[in-house]
């Protein structure tokens, strides 16, 4: 491995990319079409703040008060403050045709201060949808503030959601890693189905080991310039859902390596397609077979944790399930943890697949 | 050294076809050597395992002293290569495509030069796939020059070529000799290897049938001369009868000389058996002739005479 010649050959690569007008469409361009037509359609039912019923049991104690402006100033929400002595809230909820409400519950701030565990109690009704989720979202949103400043994240106050409801953030922070995770798919996938296989049926890799240049030379370009474009489309993304539509999600440096190691799949994936396929009309079908369905079942439009359940198990086989849980994690949630195990499958799929395609890529004959 | 490739008992099977059979050849430093034989002979076969791109079955095989198969690393920045159906990445202008080989053979070179050399500095900046065939092969020719190699190994370059381009890649061919280079060509052509070669290897179904200069080959495997006499039909047994070997030939007869003398002889006794004759001429076998005695039916394909292998 000379790195000179890496260098070397990368930007004749990246020219044939760039010269191609549909790969950079594909790569760049396209996941931001998909997230201002998403975006705009789902942020259009969010704007104005979903009714908060809360009953405070804290009375007035510092930390509680802080909670609830912190709640307010979400702006997903609006807290409205009923007497603790209604009784039992989701009683109050039903009979004041109330969907969402808050108990706080009384030794809240002592808690809080002596940083003892402590649950806040959320009702939501499931059939009011989208605001279920808004509610439960933004208390998330603040508990894990709260957490964090607390005790640098362990967490000390944990709601419990009373009803059942996944969604916890708004749908744009989810569409986010989900693009990313969908550029991170199709940009490898698309070119490198067509390359191994073309380049294949046209001798160019033979042309090429007629150079110095050697297999892993090549390689070590192809991937660098795959994870540039990863790099390049996760800033866009975040970029134009930030300043679009307020987005909540950050490029964390624990997203980096599912951004490195995601492409790094995906090009070994789609040239283990190119090169087994005789012809690139059957690359192309074999390339699609695996595309398409991970484009659209790995939670990248829509959360896996929306999926009925007989379609969860499918999700969990595709490789892109665990760059988007990832980047979920990542940039979302900011639960490393969970990053690091789908890291870590990311990583053994890649180097399989790694293994696999190198076997069929040959670029002497027998 | 005076032998750039040294080739001993090579055997190429795939599957049940043995492509190449058990052949041998040198070929000599500075010389062009010519590769002739019908489609599917195994000429590509065989240039592909001296480029050290294929492996063999069988045999050995010295390319500049060394294995190219084992040694493709040393042996890749000493050759040059125009593979048949050379392509090119389609984007990429010749321009580029030369600064990229020269950057990766990490060599000096100036791309216009070497444009220059076949004639195709005008379409310095256009993409590859806006060309013709005949400038791809001209970009695989300059491409194949950027290591400024000792042998070239051609693959019938000239094939679905229109007469001029042709010409212009002999031209390409006759200088890299000049320039003291080896050059391994292959065709179907027979013009081709005629003017161009030094020497002419005919292979035939994976085996040498044939190797030598073009004069050797006529000498060797062409039929003697022979005197054409157009005239009245008894005058083949007035020849017969002295001991002539005799063939009729359409409207005519054939005599074979097995000396000049005879051709006197026979003129002699045409002359005094007071029969009828128009003309007569005296006729000996081309490249041609030779060729498809040892290979088998002649076949008109495109540019010039080559030849289509007989079928068992
Ligand atoms: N990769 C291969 N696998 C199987 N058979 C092959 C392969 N390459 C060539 N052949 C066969 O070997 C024979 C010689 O082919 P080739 O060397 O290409 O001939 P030529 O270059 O003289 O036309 C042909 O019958 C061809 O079909
Ligand atoms: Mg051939």
């Amino acid at each position: 491995m000379n790195p000179r010649r890496v260098l070397v050959y990368f930007p004749t690569f990246a020219r044939g990319y760039l010269r191609n007008p549909l790969g950079l469409f594909m790569s760049l361009i396209f996941p931001v079409i998909l997230i201002l037509i998403f975006g705009a359609v789902f942020s259009s039912s969010g704007t104005s703040p979903v009714p908060l019923a809360v009953e405070n049991l804290d009375q007035n104690s510092p930390a509680s008060v802080g909670f609830l402006a912190a709640l307010n100033a979400t702006g997903a929400v609006t807290v409205n403050l009923v007497s603790p002595t209604v009784g039992n809230l989701s009683d109050y909820l039903a009979h004041h045709s109330l969907s969402a409400g808050l108990v706080i519950p009384a030794g809240f701030d002592a808690a809080v201060a002596q940083h003892l565990p402590v649950q806040l109690t959320v009702y939501t009704n499931p059939a009011s949808g989208g605001e279920a989720g808004i509610v439960l979202g933004a208390v998330e949103g603040v508990t894990n503030g709260l957490n964090l400043r607390l005790a640098n994240g362990t967490p000390i106050v944990t709601s419990v959601s009373l009803t059942v409801g996944s969604p916890l953030y708004r749908y744009i922070d989810f569409l986010i890693p989900g693009l990313i995770g969908f550029s991170v798919l199709v940009s490898p996938m698309f070119s490198m189905v067509n390359i191994g296989s073309t380049w294949k049926r046209d001798k160019l890799f033979r042309q090429l080991s007629l150079t110095p240049l050697t297999r892993g030379e090549w390689l070590t370009a192809t991937l660098l310039w795959y994870v540039l474009l990863a790099v390049v489309s996760a800033g866009l993304l975040v970029l134009v859902g930030g300043l679009a539509f307020g987005a909540h999600v950050t490029l964390t440096l624990l997203s980096l390596p599912l951004l490195v190691v995601g492409p790094i799949l995906f090009v070994a994936l789609g040239l283990l397609a190119g090169s087994v396929s005789s012809t690139p009309e059957t690359a192309g079908v074999i390339g699609n077979i695996i595309t398409f369905p991970m484009m659209f079942l790995s939670g990248t439009f829509f959360p896996v944790s929306l999926f009925p359940s007989w379609l969860v198990p499918v999700a969990k086989v595709l490789p892109l399930y665990y760059v988007v849980d990832g980047l979920n994690g990542a940039m979302v949630y900011d639960n490393p943890s969970a990053v690091y195990s789908d890291i870590l499958i990311v990583v053994i799929l890649a180097v399989g697949l790694a293994v696999a395609a190198t076997r069929f890529f040959r670029w002497r004959e027998d | 050294m005076s032998e750039s490739v040294e080739v001993e008992r090579l055997v190429k099977v795939y599957g049940s076809l043995r492509a190449v059979d058990t052949i041998d050849f040198t070929v000599r430093s500075g010389e062009v050597f010519s590769f002739l034989g019908p489609n599917g002979a195994g000429k590509s076969t065989t240039v592909e395992i001296l480029e050290g791109l294929r492996r063999r079955t069988s045999g050995s095989v010295r390319v500049l002293g060394e294995d190219p198969w084992s040694s493709l690393d040393r042996i890749k920045r000493r050759i040059g290569v125009v593979p048949q159906d050379f392509h090119f990445f389609p984007t990429i202008t010749p321009r580029e495509g030369l600064r990229l080989y020269a950057r990766l053979f990490d060599r000096r070179v100036d791309p216009d030069e070497l444009l220059a050399r076949v004639e195709l500095l005008d379409k310095a900046d256009a993409r590859y796939d806006s060309l013709s065939g005949g400038q791809h092969q001209k970009v695989g020719v300059a491409l194949a020059l950027v290591n400024d190699p000792e042998i070239c190994f051609l693959d019938e370059p000239t094939t679905g070529l229109d007469p001029r381009a042709r010409r212009s890649v002999w031209e390409v061919i006759r200088r890299l000799r000049k320039e003291g280079r080896t050059v391994f060509l292959t065709t179907h052509y027979l013009d081709e290897a005629q003017q161009l070669s030094d020497r002419i290897a005919i292979i035939k179904r994976g085996k040498l049938i044939a190797t030598g200069a073009p004069d050797e080959l006529i000498a060797v495997f062409g039929r003697p001369a022979r005197l054409r006499i157009v005239g009245e039909a008894a005058l083949a047994d007035r020849l017969r009868e002295r001991g002539h070997a005799v063939t009729p030939d359409n409207g005519g007869l054939e005599v074979e000389l097995r000396s000049k003398a005879e051709a006197v002889e026979i003129l002699d006794a045409v002359a005094s058996s007071g029969l009828r004759w128009q003309s007569f001429s005296t006729k000996s076998d081309t490249l041609e002739d030779v060729f498809i005695r040892l290979v088998g039916g002649a076949r008109d394909e495109g540019n010039g005479p080559s030849v289509a292998e007989a079928r068992p």
